[in-house]
């Protein structure tokens, strides 16, 4: 039994009087791929957030190694090895991509690297996810599926041990997203980062995570391997409801 | 040739240049290390209409030192310094802890400079009030004093901004190659995506704020020891943070020359505008800084020497394509 590197226990968020997550608890093991599902509005995003230091939980602990998370800052949560990426791609558009990607090796470290040590990461981080890593590329001319390899880039330039990757494959095609997932269980495999996915396509997730936590209403309904979680009755009543075949068939034709 | 422009500056007023054409380019350097200093934070995309705030604390705090305490502007410039940056702090910690960008941090800025100018117009009996004040001078009998910080001399005057300027223009090197300023580009374009690749907003904002904020203070001091005379309105005030801008926006505020031919600009416009219509129509210069900022924003947002610059660019891609 691989150890825990995350562990999520009764994590509550409120809004006001809406509470978008109502103590969530499940455990990340050290290089797992842990798909977080859920249709729209069940609280992925903001427990992601909410590991990540952007939002501040209400109840609950959020442990990385035995250490407490919850509440950090998002700065502080990227020095002790979380790296995030966004779903709407959010890259310095002023700057070009060894630049984009260099302040998160230098700046995302618990140690400071030197100047050239990031930009060397930098380059790698950009040649990891086959982005042109010269000085002149710029933001400009990247499409949708470059922008997500930014974001990735960028978050792995900061050496995570954790990555949280935001419904990365939205917007892509379903090459694109064979690729895409594809990479990520090549990061895992060959990086050794533990990850936790996003995602509401159910097919390219399905064929690479370990596990699945499912989430609705901010709560978790179910979690398990991705068969188990598919077959779940609760599952599919609420997040698959009338397309439920249509996963059936894809799941079959991922799998095997 | 930019060592070459560089002596010919140092030796211009050697070569019997007049007494006001030595004062405007003593005046233009002193408003250049300004402009300077605000844009070191202004074209990191925090734009203050607070550092008439700071000029100010560097003006007054010194002459007040100097007149109801003979303390010498030499322990008088670190105090006024201190108190810089202390009031920076102040006002940055909260607004970048909170994320107040943009628009309303200019807001909050602008209260901060009307605020101070108040203050000093309320300390009437300490500051002189709206009428302003002379530091008791040093130079009955001698020509300069060291200990006051008084020089009769241009000359000297010249040579000491001169320095002053192009340490400010060493300050902005300095940061444009840090990895600091690409760290404050990025948060000014996605503060949260900064944050979470570790950049520590609040303070690298903080830092580069107080930065600027000792800069300007130390234009402050120069400026009231130079003109042996302060004004609430010539320091401090909304009119002299909206004229920094200003001049930083005509100038050209992301190429490093171009706060200093924004101060050139301005200062030429204002002498060009007192010499043509004289005294009699009362916010005359105040009207036309308006409408040329409008101008400005539109037709050239880089400014005279950013725009400048791009077209020079632009012949030699065009000449190196020919």
């Amino acid at each position: 039994m691989p150890s825990r590197l995350l562990s999520v226990h009764d994590l509550t968020k409120a809004f006001g009087g809406f509470i978008a997550v109502n103590r969530v608890s499940f455990d990340v093991a050290e290089g797992e791929i842990l798909g977080l599902i859920g249709p729209n509005g069940s609280g992925k995003s903001t427990t992601f957030n909410l590991i990540a230091g952007a939002l501040a939980p209400s109840a609950g602990s959020i442990r990385l190694r035995e250490r407490e998370i919850g509440g950090l800052y998002a700065n502080r949560v990227a020095h002790l090895g979380v790296g995030r990426t966004y779903q709407i791609p959010r890259p310095f558009r002023k700057l070009s991509l060894v630049e984009n990607v260099a302040l998160a090796a230098y700046y995302g470290q618990a140690g400071q690297p030197s100047r050239e040590r990031a930009y060397q990461q930098a380059r790698d981080a950009l040649e990891l996810v086959k982005l042109p890593s010269e000085d002149a590329a710029r933001v400009d001319g990247l499409g949708a599926a470059g922008l997500k390899k930014l974001e990735l880039a960028r978050a792995l330039a900061t050496q995570p041990q954790l990555l949280l990757a935001d419904e990365s494959l939205g917007g892509l095609d379903e090459q694109e997203m064979n690729q895409a997932a594809d990479m990520l269980s090549g990061i895992r495999d060959r990086r050794g980062i533990t990850i936790i996915w996003v995602e509401h396509i159910m097919g390219a997730l399905m064929r690479v995570v370990d596990r699945c936590v499912v989430l609705d209403h901010g709560e978790v309904i179910a979690q398990g391997k991705p068969q188990e979680v598919a077959h779940d009755p609760k599952v599919i009543e609420v997040y698959l409801g009338t397309d439920a075949r249509q996963l059936q068939s894809d799941i079959a034709a991922r799998t095997g | 040739m930019k060592y070459a422009a560089l002596a010919l500056l140092a030796a211009a007023p050697l070569l019997g240049m007049g007494n006001y054409p030595l004062h405007l380019l003593i005046l233009c350097l002193l408003w250049a290390c300004v402009y300077t200093s605000w844009s070191v934070m202004g074209r990191l995309g925090m734009v203050s209409f607070g550092h008439g705030a700071f000029m100010g604390i560097g003006a007054y705090v010194v002459v007040m030192g100097w007149n109801h305490y003979g303390l010498s502007p030499w322990i008088g410039t670190p105090i006024a310094l201190a108190l810089a940056a202390a009031v920076a702090f102040l006002i940055g910690y909260p607004c970048f802890r909170f994320k107040i960008v943009g628009h309303y941090f200019a807001l909050v800025t602008l209260a901060l400079s009307e605020v101070t100018r108040l203050i000093i117009v309320a300390l009437r009996d300490q500051t002189g009030g709206s009428l302003g004040v002379t530091p008791k001078t040093a130079l009955a009998d001698v020509s300069y004093s060291l200990n006051a910080l008084q020089f009769s001399s241009k000359l000297v005057w010249f040579y000491v901004i001169l320095a002053f300027w192009l340490g400010g223009l060493w300050i902005w090197k300095k940061v444009d190659e840090s990895m600091g300023r690409l760290a404050l580009e990025a948060i000014s374009q996605e503060e949260d995506a900064a944050a979470s690749i570790g950049i520590n907003v609040t303070k690298l904002k903080l830092g580069v704020t107080i930065l600027s904020a000792l800069m300007t203070c130390m234009g402050g001091v120069l400026y009231a020891q130079y003109q042996l005379y302060v004004n609430p309105d010539t320091v401090s005030g909304i009119g002299i943070s909206l004229q920094m801008v200003f001049g930083v926006i005509a100038g050209g505020m992301f190429v490093r020359l171009g706060p200093t031919v924004g101060a050139a600009f301005t200062l030429l416009l204002a002498e060009g505008l007192r010499l043509w219509f004289g005294n009699q129509y009362h916010g005359l210069d105040l009207t036309v800084y308006g409408l040329m900022l409008v101008l400005f924003i539109i037709y050239m947002p880089k400014g005279i020497l950013g725009a400048a610059s791009g077209a020079l660019e632009k012949r030699r891609m065009v000449r190196a394509g020919a």
